[in-house]
C-alpha cells in the first residue's frame, strides 16, 4: 500500500490555515466570554465578533449589518430560503421558489420541504450540458409569478460536484427584472476568484468557512439590507434577530481571518491550481477511455476536476483509490453502500451508463505536481480494475 | 463485517495476527431499506457499529452496494423456489453467489489474498494443497452447513478466524477488546425480512406463491383446505385445521395440484432423498458410494447414511433410519466426522429407498 497520501478532496474540506488557528486560539480558553454579557469578558468577545464582521463585510464589499454568522453552509442555505419564506407566510403572500437541479442538498432538500410545509410553488430551471443556467431558461421560469408574492431564486454560484460557475450577475439582473430576490450558494467560491456581493447583485449569499481553510462549524449568510427576513433559527437578539444562539467566537474570528486570506491570495493560487488541474484533466482524458470531463471546460473552479467514467461504479473506484492513498470523492458517493445515480450528472444529460461513475478531484494549497503525477500513474489502473469488478452472476 | 460479534472478533483476530486487514460490508437488499424501518442486516446501526469497530481496530472500512445483485439473485430465488413448492435456503445461495463470488471478487480486485468471515468453521490444508472444510470447534454454532457450496478455488481464499473458538470465547474476546458489540444478539437467518416473518413476506411479494388449495391424503381424499403451501412445513402436526380420528402430519406437497398431502405418523418419514446441484469440496466426484453423516437442515442432527453419486451428477442419500423432515429446497450436506465433504440441494424424497 502507498504510504504517501494524496489529498484531492478540497471541495469537501480544507485544512485549517495555521495563521487562522493562531487567530482563533485565544478565544477558546482565554477570551471565553459570552458576547452578549455586560462585563469585560463579554465586551472582549463582542469586539472580536464585530471586528470579524467588519473584516468580512470589507472583503466582500457589503455592509457590516448584512453579515450573519452561522454554523456553516447548510445553515446559511437553510436560513436564506426559510427567512424570506417565513416572512412571506406572516404576510399571507403566495410563495414561489425557483431553483436548479444541480443545487447542493442544503438548498434542494430545503426547497422541497418548503414546497411541502409552506405551500411554496417550486419551479426548477433546467441547466445546459455544463450545468449552467441560461438567461432564457431563467426568464421562462419567471413568467406568470403571482402578484404581490415572494419569488426567491436560488442559484448555485460554483458547483460543488462539477465545478461549473454560473453567470450570477447576469442571472440576478434578470430575476430582479421580475421582482424576484436572489440567493446564491457560494460555498465553493472563496479562494478561487473574486467574490464581491455588490458586483454579484444578489440578495442572499452563503459561505462555509472550512471550505477556505477556516474552521468547521462556522459560516456566513449575507442578507442585503431591505430583504424581508423572519428567521427560522429563533432565540435571543444575536445577529439582529436573524440567527439566535451564542456566538461561536473562535469560529467567527477564524472565518474572518480565513476569508481575508482567501480574498488576498486567490490571484496567486488560482492560476497555479488551474495549471495543475489542466495537467490532471489532460492526463486523464488521454489515458482513460470512455471518459468525459463533467462541468464547464473553461469557466470552472480552478482547482476542480470532475469526470464521468462509463460503466464504472464510482464508489468502487473511491475505495480502490483510498487503498492507494488517494483521497477523492464522487457525486454519487455514499459511505453506507447505497449509491444513487448522481442527480447532477443526470441533470447535465448523461445517461445511466455514466451517472454512477462520477469522480471529483479537487486541488488545494498543498497540492503539488508530484501529487498529479501520482494520480495519473495510479488512476488508469484503478479504473481498469473497477470496470472489471462487477462479475456476472447467474443462478 | 456485519457489525455483529463474530465478524468483529474475526477482524480483531486477524489484526492481532499481523494481517493487513480491510473491513468490508455488503449492503444487502432488505424490504424496508431506505425507509428507516427496523430492518436488520443493512441498518445504518449495524453499519455504524461495523465502521466504529474498524476504526477501533485501525483498519479501513468500505461498504459495497450489493442491493441490486442480492435482490435479483437471492431474494428472487427465494420467491421463485417457494412459488415452485420448495422450501429454499437462501443462505446457501448467498454464500455461493454473493459472499464467495461477488464479495470475494471485490476483495481480490483490491489485491487481497483472503476473504475472512465470521463463520464458525475451519479450513485445513491437506496433501497436494487441497483445502479441507471442517466444522467449527463449537459444535452448537457450527456453520459449515452453509459453506458446503464452496469449491477449492474459493476455500483457498477463505479464512474463518472464529472457527477455532466457542461462541462464549468469542464473546469474551469481544469484551476484552472492548468491542461495543460483545453483548449483541446473534443475527437471524433471513436477513432481508423486515420482521423475520417469511409468510407475510411471500404474501406481499409473491402472492401467486400463496394460493389456497386442497388438503389430500395420499390416496387422494380431500380432508380440507390449506391457506397456501408455504405456510406448512413437512412433519408439521398442529394447525392443519382438520378433524380426523387420528393425528395427521404434513407428509409432502404436490405443487402441480397445489395440494398439501397429509397422513398418519406411520406414513411419515423417508429413508432417502435425491439431491442436485451437488458440490464436492475436494473437487472430484467420488466414484463409489460411501458412508457419511448427512445434515438435511442447518439445525438438523447429522444422520448416518449411504451417499451414492448418480451418473447424472446428482446423489442418492439412503439413511439408516427414516427421517421425518426431508424438505425439497434445503441442503443435504455430507460429513465424515468433522470434515464437510460437500452437499447438494434436495430435489425430492426417494421412495425407492423406503
Amino acid at each position: 500500500m502507498n504510504t504517501q497520501l494524496v489529498y484531492l478532496d478540497h471541495s469537501a474540506s480544507t485544512p485549517l490555515d495555521p495563521r487562522v488557528l493562531d487567530a482563533m486560539l485565544p478565544y477558546f480558553s482565554e477570551h471565553y466570554g459570552n458576547s452578549l454579557a455586560v462585563h469585560s469578558f463579554g465586551r472582549q468577545a463582542e469586539r472580536a465578533v464585530e471586528d470579524a464582521r467588519d473584516t468580512v463585510a470589507r472583503v466582500m464589499n457589503c455592509h457590516r449589518h448584512e453579515i450573519v454568522f452561522t454554523s456553516g453552509g447548510t445553515e446559511s442555505d437553510n436560513l436564506a430560503l426559510r427567512g424570506p419564506v417565513q416572512y412571506a407566510l406572516t404576510q399571507g403572500q403566495p410563495i414561489t421558489l425557483i431553483t436548479t437541479p444541480v443545487e447542493h442538498k442544503a438548498v434542494a432538500v430545503t426547497a422541497r420541504q418548503l414546497r411541502d410545509t409552506a405551500g411554496a410553488a417550486l419551479r426548477v430551471v433546467p441547466v445546459d450540458e455544463h450545468g449552467r443556467v441560461s438567461a432564457d431558461d431563467l426568464r421562462a421560469a419567471l413568467q406568470n409569478l403571482p402578484s404581490g408574492g415572494l419569488a426567491l431564486v436560488s442559484l448555485i454560484h460554483s458547483n460543488n460536484e462539477i465545478g461549473t460557475r454560473n453567470p450570477i450577475p447576469e442571472l440576478a439582473a434578470i430575476a430582479h427584472e421580475y421582482g424576484a430576490i436572489v440567493h446564491t450558494d457560494a460555498v465553493q467560491a472563496p479562494g478561487h476568484g473574486p467574490l464581491d456581493v455588490s458586483a454579484l447583485d444578489v440578495d442572499l449569499l452563503s459561505l462555509s468557512s472550512h471550505k477556505f481553510y477556516g474552521p468547521k462549524g462556522a459560516g456566513v449568510l449575507v442578507v442585503r439590507n431591505g430583504i424581508d427576513f423572519l428567521t427560522s433559527h429563533s432565540g435571543a437578539k444575536h445577529e439582529d434577530y436573524r440567527r439566535g444562539g451564542t456566538h461561536n467566537v473562535p469560529g467567527i474570528v477564524g472565518t474572518a481571518a480565513a476569508l481575508e486570506l482567501a480574498m488576498n491570495t486567490w490571484p496567486e493560487t488560482a492560476p497555479r491550481l488551474a495549471a495543475l488541474r489542466d495537467r490532471l484533466v489532460e492526463g486523464i482524458m488521454d489515458r482513460v477511455p470512455d471518459t468525459r470531463l463533467t462541468g464547464h471546460p473553461a469557466d470552472r473552479l480552478p482547482g476542480h476536476a470532475s469526470f464521468a467514467f462509463a460503466h464504472l461504479d464510482g464508489n468502487t473506484l473511491l475505495m480502490l483509490l483510498d487503498q492507494s492513498g488517494i483521497a477523492a470523492s464522487s457525486g454519487s458517493a455514499c459511505k453506507v453502500g447505497d449509491p444513487r445515480p448522481s442527480p447532477v450528472l443526470e441533470a447535465i444529460g448523461l445517461g445511466p451508463e455514466w451517472t454512477r461513475g462520477g469522480l471529483r478531484l479537487t486541488l488545494g494549497h498543498s497540492t503539488t505536481g508530484a501529487d498529479i503525477s501520482a494520480v495519473l500513474d495510479v488512476l488508469p489502473k484503478k479504473i481498469r480494475a473497477a470496470r472489471q469488478m462487477p462479475p456476472s452472476i447467474s443462478v | 463485517m456485519s457489525g455483529g460479534v463474530d465478524s468483529s472478533v474475526a477482524a480483531a483476530l486477524l489484526v492481532e495476527r499481523g494481517y493487513d486487514v480491510i473491513g468490508m460490508m455488503m449492503r444487502l437488499w432488505s424490504e424496508d431499506c431506505g425507509t428507516g424501518g427496523s430492518n436488520r442486516c443493512c441498518t445504518p446501526d449495524q453499519l455504524l457499529d461495523a465502521r466504529r469497530i474498524a476504526d477501533q481496530l485501525g483498519i479501513p472500512f468500505y461498504v459495497i452496494d450489493t442491493q441490486d445483485v442480492f435482490r435479483r439473485t437471492i431474494v428472487q430465488f427465494f420467491i421463485d423456489r417457494y412459488a415452485a413448492g420448495d422450501t429454499p435456503n437462501p443462505c446457501l445461495e448467498c454464500n455461493r453467489h454473493i459472499r464467495f463470488e461477488w464479495l470475494l471478487n471485490h476483495a481480490l480486485a483490491m489485491d487481497a489474498d483472503f476473504l475472512a468471515t465470521g463463520h464458525y468453521a475451519r479450513t485445513q490444508y491437506g496433501a497436494g494443497g487441497r483445502v479441507r472444510l471442517l466444522k467449527g470447534l463449537d459444535d452448537a454454532k457450527d456453520q459449515s452447513y452453509v459453506l458446503s457450496v464452496l469449491s477449492q478455488d474459493k476455500l483457498r481464499h477463505a479464512l474463518f478466524p472464529v472457527g477455532d473458538y466457542t461462541k462464549p470465547d468469542v464473546r469474551r474476546m469481544a469484551e476484552k477488546l472492548a468491542l461495543p458489540v460483545a453483548q449483541k444478539h446473534d443475527s437471524q437467518d433471513l436477513c432481508f425480512l423486515a420482521d423475520g416473518d417469511y409468510r407475510r413476506f411471500l404474501a406481499e411479494h409473491a402472492p401467486e406463491a400463496i394460493r389456497p388449495g386442497p388438503i389430500l391424503t395420499r390416496d387422494g381424499r380431500q380432508l380440507g383446505e390449506h391457506t397456501g403451501l408455504p405456510h406448512y412445513t413437512i412433519g408439521q402436526r398442529k394447525g392443519l385445521g382438520i378433524s380426523y380420528h387420528e393425528a395427521l402430519y404434513v407428509l409432502t406437497t404436490d405443487p402441480a395440484k397445489n395440494a398439501l398431502i397429509v397422513g398418519t405418523q406411520d406414513e411419515l418419514g423417508h429413508r432417502g432423498l435425491i439431491a442436485g446441484r451437488v458440490n464436492w469440496i475436494a473437487g472430484d466426484t467420488p466414484l463409489e458410494p460411501f458412508r457419511a453423516d448427512v445434515k438435511i437442515r442447518y439445525k438438523a442432527r447429522p444422520a448416518a447414511a449411504r451417499v451414492s453419486p448418480l451418473p447424472d451428477g446428482r446423489v442418492r442419500v439412503t439413511f439408516d433410519e427414516r427421517l421425518n423432515a426431508i424438505t425439497p429446497g434445503q441442503g443435504a450436506v455430507f460429513y465424515d466426522g468433522d470434515e464437510c465433504l460437500g452437499g447438494g440441494i434436495i430435489t425430492r424424497v426417494d421412495d425407492d429407498a423406503r
